[in-house]
């Protein structure tokens, strides 16, 4: 009966599309995320600890993916919150003010960027931006650890980073070498920071950097290299260096972006609240793994989202600002 | 006249049989090889992702939500459900547009320029990136049909992918079907319509089912084309309705998969696990209902 069988099996498969087709239940206060998958354990982890009170979607486009969906032209489409490992860009700013999207720009958390070398490299324990600068520069011509620095035995040297979509590579390069164009692309470049832990634990040469979460979780693999600002005291990252900012200049802000418009909802409102108020057990819980704001900070950020202060405090900041000083400028 | 060159070729021929049954050996062992290397690798795959994930198998896996907090409890509800929706409605939309295609292009089309036109682009099709569907998906069904983020967009973006698959493989079947069956059935009085809905369809299923399994198999691993019509990363609810968002078994694998700690690994591992049990479940159901189809017919 061949024939009955696909006339069943069509029916069957129509009824199935009308279910899906059936009336919705009435709807929870939804809140839309999406951006940066660095930040995107700390909101994952405030909507499981915030619960069934709300509908919190997260999606992980990037930093920059996810700005595009926060602005998008047609408003039904926009997202209500934007992950962000870095400031809002001068055109991200522009589009912004075209399309009318005005937005709060809160702080929530600290990411230390750590540079790891093998543990079995017994010679290197701390390196100067300007070392760092000529590894990862194109004209550094950096071949060997000797050429790093003269004590440093004739060992290759071979590097593994972020690829570059990632916002750790921009923050990196730009912190590290400067310019872009001027950043080495010779080595092993990976969007799935294990496979640059994995590289580094195999290679004795090895150096690579990524989140200070993927160096804890690897503790027994790696050796972390301590960095000298400029001042001869070489700092090594952890949460109390990072927090304390004399891990410096590699710690970035974790940022969220989020618009007037879905800030007077009360889902949305309640749910930033909620993260604000318990943004240090959220933050520096050991499975999201990154470094919380001094308490100050969050109470100014809340005040921020209660008064709606918009616009960035990174326009035309100078880079030896700290972010506290940054944050409080729109004080008072 | 005729027997002079064969007499002649029959002189010059040498059995060789030795020499012959020996390279034939010698073929039959590469052939195993080559079998066994593409075994080796499928073998050692599974027991990698088995010693990573198997002891991470569990019910709380299928029926708990993803958590960060507490990888231990962390399950795929919403992923599971979120495949399955889009696996369902993926084969609804490409099998009917599909078959019917094909039946059209294969039993009532004429062959002239304009179909082999046709042919020949849906033959391409089948070869691009599945992210350019992708961006096809978000800019038709996303923005132009406005179904927004949702599970419709989803398994129509999914549909757009593996459909030339489905149509040239159902294409392949029903031209394996011998034109005595066509013939009989007209010369009977049956028209073009009751002769391919009667007996060519039902001949030519087996084919059919064969390219609906493997298209779907694909489709259901897809990643990209996903996140480019907005599947979330993390969503504590089930799909209720074709417009609700939804995330999939491989967005959240490939999410587990990039995070520091070992234990969401091991989670990745078992989603993996969980992604081929639900793959072989619906070829297993295909393939039941295939080989129920041949039973049924030769009685």
């Amino acid at each position: 009966m061949p024939i009955r069988v696909f006339r069943s099996l069509i029916v069957c498969l129509f009824f199935a599309t009308l279910y899906g087709c059936g009336p919705t239940t009435p709807k929870k206060q939804t809140v839309r995320i999406d951006g940066s998958s660095t930040v995107q354990p700390i909101m994952t982890a405030a909507a499981e600890l915030y619960g069934d009170k709300a509908d919190i979607r997260v999606g992980v486009s990037g930093t920059g993916g996810g700005f595009k969906k926060f602005l998008d032209e047609r408003p039904n489409l926009r997202t209500d919150i934007s992950n962000a490992s870095r400031p809002i860009k001068p055109v991200e700013v522009e589009l912004a003010s075209k399309v009318g999207v005005d937005f709060i720009e809160l702080a929530i958390g600290f990411d230390g960027i750590a540079v790891v070398i093998n543990p079995q490299n017994d010679w290197a324990k701390s390196l100067t931006m300007p070392e760092l600068r000529r590894i990862w520069s194109r004209d550094g011509n950096v071949k060997t650890w000797k050429d790093v620095r003269d004590t440093f035995p004739d060992v290759p040297i071979t590097l593994y980073g972020p690829g570059t979509d990632s916002g750790t590579f921009d923050f990196f390069i730009e912190t590290v070498v400067g310019e872009r164009e001027n950043a080495r692309s010779d080595y092993t470049m990976s969007e799935d920071d294990n496979v640059i832990v994995q590289g580094v634990s195999r290679d004795k040469g090895g150096i690579g950097y990524f989140g200070l979460a993927y160096f804890k979780a690897n503790e027994n693999k790696l050796a972390v290299l301590g960095i000298d600002p400029g001042d001869g005291v070489p700092v090594k990252p952890s949460l109390e260096t990072v927090r304390s900012g004399s891990y410096h200049p590699l710690s970035r802000p974790l940022l969220v972006y989020v618009s007037t418009g879905a800030a007077a909802r009360p889902g949305v409102q309640t749910f930033l609240q909620f993260l604000l108020e318990n943004a240090e057990r959220i933050v520096e819980h050991p499975k999201v793994g990154y470094v919380a704001l001094p308490p100050e900070m969050y109470q100014l950020a809340r005040r921020r989202l209660d008064r709606k202060v918009t616009g960035t405090v990174f326009a035309g900041a100078r880079q030896d600002k700290s972010l506290e000083e940054l944050f409080r400028v729109d004080e008072g | 006249m005729s027997s002079l060159p064969l007499s002649t070729a029959q002189s010059q021929f040498q059995p060789r049989l030795a020499q012959r049954r020996f390279w034939g050996a010698v073929f039959m062992v590469i052939c195993w090889l080559l079998s066994l290397v593409s075994l080796a690798v499928l073998v050692s795959l599974l027991v990698h992702v088995w010693n990573e994930g198997g002891s991470w198998l569990s019910l709380k896996l299928l029926t708990n939500y993803a958590s960060v907090l507490n990888p231990r409890e962390a399950g795929l509800k919403s992923a599971l459900w979120g495949t399955i929706w889009l696996a369902v409605l993926t084969a609804i939309f490409s099998i009917t547009i599909g078959i019917g295609a094909a039946v059209y292009l294969e039993e009532f089309a004429a062959r002239n320029r304009f179909t082999r036109f046709i042919h020949l682009n849906i033959a391409n099709l089948a070869g691009v990136p599945s992210i350019v569907y992708g961006i096809l998906g978000l800019a038709l069904f996303v923005r132009w049909c406005r179904y927004d983020e949702s599970v419709l967009s989803g398994a129509l973006t999914l549909t757009l992918l593996i459909l030339p698959v489905i149509i040239i493989a159902a294409r392949e079947a029903l031209a394996a079907v011998p034109s005595s069956l066509r013939q009989a059935a007209l010369a009977l009085g049956a028209t073009r319509w009751q002769t391919v809905w009667h007996h060519v369809l039902p001949a030519a299923l087996p084919g059919i089912m064969t390219g609906i399994i493997l298209a779907i198999s694909r489709a259901i691993g897809e990643t990209a084309p996903l996140i480019m019509v907005g599947a979330v990363g993390y969503i504590r609810s089930v799909p209720e309705s074709l417009r609700s968002p939804f995330t999939a078994l491989p967005i959240q694998i490939f999410d587990w998969t990039g995070r520091p700690q070992s234990e969401f690994h091991h989670l990745a591992a078992a989603g993996i696990l969980v992604l081929l049990g639900v793959l072989l479940t619906m070829n297993a159901l295909a393939a039941g209902i295939r080989a129920w189809q041949q039973r049924s017919k030769v009685q």
